[in-house]
């Protein structure tokens, strides 16, 4: 069954009217990301069922599809004619869809290498928070005809507009790929790390936990071998079940932070600071630019987020008690009157996931 | 605030010589590579520093004075060209490389640096900037961020706004903006995606950290030669096709080969249709597999002739004359205008026999450049300003030319920007809610409309009026399309 935007329309001008927030939602595989306690009483604006690719090209690199096609029947399209999204996607759950994908700007263990979710959107079509289509952006490389809403929309989580369409840039698949495994002390890593990151080397991620750095290579056989041989380390067997727990957070060390009593924090920083010295385990990725952080759920939120800016970057509370911790680190003051000011254009009425992002709109 | 308090305020802080007021100084600024277009300012302002450009800022905030950035000047679309009653604001004298790291891969520069100067000075740690716009001798990394500039080798490697990571803005109300991050993320909207390809509309770019790259460790580059356009678009989908993302794809039509090859002698067949260059680059073992890949991909399309560059003295020639493309035009004719749509290119041979009927209509010849592997033309159409009516010929063929590029579900602009040259074809690819989104967008940033007045995004009533011209000419061709 297709619900058509006439009833998401309709939702929303139903919403204004009544000052009724809304909250957005695909598969709900991301539930529990951002403020959604803010949320507790708003109504549901369910896209799940706007499905459907809208065009597919595999020699033009693009792909089209509404928000509410799920990632898995996207990717398995992909995958049929060799192709995939090169940010490796994280589902956290078979119910993903596309329009939570883009709206969280979520990226996988690829992103280090290949890019982010932001770095393939190519244009989307939108409904604003008054109840207007628009679209932004298209189906071709590259576009600067006017500013780019659509990666204003990536990472937006629903603030700002509901997504119904989204282009994609897509990559061919990797002829090869091989996942080497070293025994390493924290520092010993991270210079592996970066000399994964300064050398020309086919590398597609770098993950490193209690003592084990796995480094992936990805490209043709010739450059995988050679990088091998350059690199040294073992190679492992179940490498794509490995990655796949990374990227799924289905990985021991990621159950152990959405358990009770613990949070899970997620500092994106500078990828040369060296170890962080905070209590609690952490998990390395993307060349050390994203450090996971598994501590108690009391654990001082402000000590954290110091570490994090004092590094280049900033700490997102992924799991945890944020009845009482704001989910993202907070903007400047100069910052913050931007987006307030962009919510207010966007959705004047302020309905369209509001708090979800930030309490201030 | 008439001219001469203004200039008194400016030489508070300012020494005279970075105040300019008489015209013959300003000359040198009264238009960017788009010469068509031209205008004196009222004053131009050349800081050294943040703090001078946000106390020139301020004044203009006070006064309510128009201020319009310019980097280079090398931009095709108008975007710097000046505001009559406002202040210019040339940035070139911010060129300091301020830090390179090797370790993280960064640099962080001021917005006058040149884009080819990052590489230079990278280059000593065996990195470079990867965003190579045939303009980066010249243009100035602030000009990039403003156009989200592209290069023949972003197929493989990205736009500008792939290539940041960190933006320092000065706003018009005088908030500095820190956008972005040393990490590869950062929390909020993604606001250097918004300020990437803004052209000077939403702020000043005062820093920016950019991405490095480690040098790949061998290129090599093949020429193919076509005797039919087709089959040589068709070689380029074949190669995307079978999973090759070449670092760069670039083709160029006959006129353009006959062109260039007069200028720079690259070695190019003369008896071409088409030719294209495909460049592989990465680890030795993995770049002869791709050439090998690619050529039998080649072949097998009906290429007339294959060379491999034997060496980078070869491999440079057989670039020098892609990226000569403009100034031979300007050769082979006393102007050009260049055009840069963007389509999906299944529809290349389909555009192209269009353009080709159009060079017939307007009696002006064309030359077609085309970055191959992501669909962005560059028609370079030929024209002599001093014969009278063959600039507004020009602009109309032009202008028809991006209307197709539109039509077949294309762009109007790939990399060169709206400026103050496609203002009208705006009012065609984009309708009016969401022209209104885009100066919501702007009053988000400068309520008060002062940065670069007039560009990029055309007024309601400009595209009413244009819509109304439009219909005159008999063509229903954009209704408002049904949105799904
Ligand atoms: C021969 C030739 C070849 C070219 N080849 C290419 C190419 O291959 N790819 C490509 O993408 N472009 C190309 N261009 C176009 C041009 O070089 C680019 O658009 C370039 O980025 C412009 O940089 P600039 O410093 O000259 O900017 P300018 O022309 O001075 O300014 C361009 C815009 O940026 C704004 N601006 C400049 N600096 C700042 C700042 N610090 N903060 C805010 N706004 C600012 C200006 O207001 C203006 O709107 C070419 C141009 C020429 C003449």
């Amino acid at each position: 069954m297709q619900i058509l935007p006439e009833h998401l329309i309709n939702a929303i001008n139903a919403a204004t009217e009544n000052k009724q927030p809304l909250r957005i939602r695909g598969g709900g595989s991301k539930d529990f990301y951002g403020n959604s306690q803010a949320l507790q009483h708003a109504s549901l604006l369910d896209t799940s069922t706007w499905q459907g690719v809208v065009d597919y090209e595999p020699s033009e690199l693009v792909i089209t599809a509404r928000a509410g096609t799920p990632l898995v029947e996207l990717e398995k399209l992909l995958h049929d004619h060799g192709q995939m999204l090169a940010f490796e996607p994280p589902y956290f759950s078979a119910s993903a869809t596309l329009g939570g994908c883009v709206a969280t700007g979520l990226s996988g263990p690829r992103r280090a290498y290949t890019g982010a979710v932001r770095d393939y959107v190519l244009g989307t079509q939108l409904l604003d928070g008054q109840g207007s289509i628009l679209s932004f952006g298209g189906r071709v490389m590259k576009n600067v005809a006017g500013y780019d809403v659509s990666r204003l929309m990536t990472g937006a989580m629903g603030t700002l507009g509901v997504l119904l369409e989204i282009s994609l840039k897509v990559l061919p698949k990797p002829a090869a790929d091989r996942t080497l495994c070293f025994q390493a002390s924290t520092p010993e890593a991270m210079a592996i790390m970066r000399r994964c990151a300064t050398e020309p080397l086919p590398v597609s991620a770098t993950c490193f936990h209690d003592d084990q750095l796995y480094v992936r290579l990805s490209g043709a056989e010739s450059a995988v071998q050679t990088a091998h041989a350059r690199l040294g380390g073992d190679e492992i067997k179940d490498k794509d079940d490995f990655w796949e727990s990374v990227r799924n957070h289905t990985h021991l060390f990621f159950q152990e932070g959405s358990a009770a009593g613990k949070a899970l924090w997620r500092l994106s920083i500078k990828p040369t600071t060296p170890p962080l010295s905070l209590p609690g385990k952490q998990l390395i990725e993307w060349g050390g630019a994203l450090r996971w952080l598994v501590t108690d759920e009391d654990a001082d939120a402000a000590v954290i987020r110091t570490h994090a800016a004092d590094a280049g970057g900033h700490a997102t509370l992924f799991h945890g008690d944020k009845t009482t911790i704001p989910v993202f680190h907070p903007l400047s003051p100069a910052l913050l009157k931007i987006h307030q000011r962009l919510k207010q254009q966007f959705d004047p009425a302020g309905i369209l996931n509001p708090q979800r992002m930030y309490t201030e709109f | 605030m008439n001219s001469n308090q203004l200039i008194e305020s400016f030489r508070k802080f300012l020494p005279a010589e970075a105040v300019l007021h008489a015209a013959e100084d300003l000359r040198p600024y009264e238009c960017d590579a788009l010469s068509a277009y031209r205008q004196l300012p009222m004053i131009a302002v050349l800081p050294r520093t943040e703090a001078e450009i946000a106390a020139i800022l301020q004044i203009c905030h006070t006064g309510h004075i128009p201020v319009v950035a310019r980097g280079s000047g090398t931009g095709l679309s108008g975007g710097a060209l000046p505001h009559a009653e406002g202040v210019l604001l040339p940035l070139a004298r911010l060129n300091r490389i301020l830090e390179i790291d090797p370790a993280a891969c960064t640099a962080r520069v001021q917005p006058g640096v040149r884009n080819l100067a990052i590489s230079e000075a990278a280059a000593h740690y065996g990195m470079y900037y990867a965003p190579d716009p045939s303009s980066q001798i010249a243009c100035s990394i602030g000009g990039n961020v403003a156009e989200n500039s592209g290069g023949v080798h972003c197929l493989k490697y990205g736009l500008t706004v792939h290539n940041i990571l960190r933006l320092r803005v000065l706003t018009i109300e005088g908030d500095l903006l820190e956008i972005g991050a040393d990490a590869l993320d950062s929390p909020g909207f993604d606001l250097l995606a918004l300020m990437t390809g803004s052209e000077g509309m939403l702020g000043i770019v005062t820093e920016i950290t950019v991405k490095l790259l480690p040098k790949p460790e061998t290129v090599k580059l093949i020429m193919a030669t076509f005797d039919d356009i087709k089959k040589a678009g068709e070689a380029v989908a074949s190669i995307i096709q079978a999973g090759i993302i070449p670092a760069g794809m670039e083709m160029m039509d006959k006129i353009t080969i006959h062109a260039v090859e007069d200028f720079v002698h690259a070695g190019y067949d003369l008896e071409g249709a088409a030719i294209l260059l495909c460049e592989s680059d990465g680890m030795a073992a993995e770049v002869d597999d791709e050439i090998e890949r690619v050529c039998a991909i080649l072949q097998a399309s009906g290429a007339t002739r294959i060379s491999l560059a034997q060496d980078e003295a070869e491999r440079q020639r057989f670039w020098a004359g892609r990226k000569a493309a403009f100034p031979a035009a300007g050769r082979v004719s006393p102007d050009y205008y260049c055009m840069d749509g963007t389509i999906p290119r299944k529809h290349l041979a389909h555009v192209l026999e269009q353009i080709e009927q159009l060079s017939a209509e307007y009696g002006l010849r064309c030359m077609n450049v085309f970055h191959a592997g992501d669909g962005n033309l560059h028609p370079l159409i030929l024209y002599d300003a001093n014969q009278p009516g063959e600039l507004e010929k020009a602009e109309a063929f032009g202008a028809r030319i991006l209307e197709i590029c539109i039509e077949a579900g294309g762009s109007l602009t790939g990399e060169h920007g709206v400026g103050i040259e496609k203002l009208n074809q705006m009012c065609l690819q984009f309708n009016d809610a969401e022209r209104s989104r885009f100066h919501a967008i702007k009053a988000a940033f400068d309520p008060q409309l002062l940065l670069n007045p007039g560009k990029a995004i055309p007024e309601l009533h400009r595209c009413a009026e244009f819509g109304a011209m439009h219909v005159h000419r008999g063509a229903e061709r954009f209704p408002e399309i049904p949105r799904f």
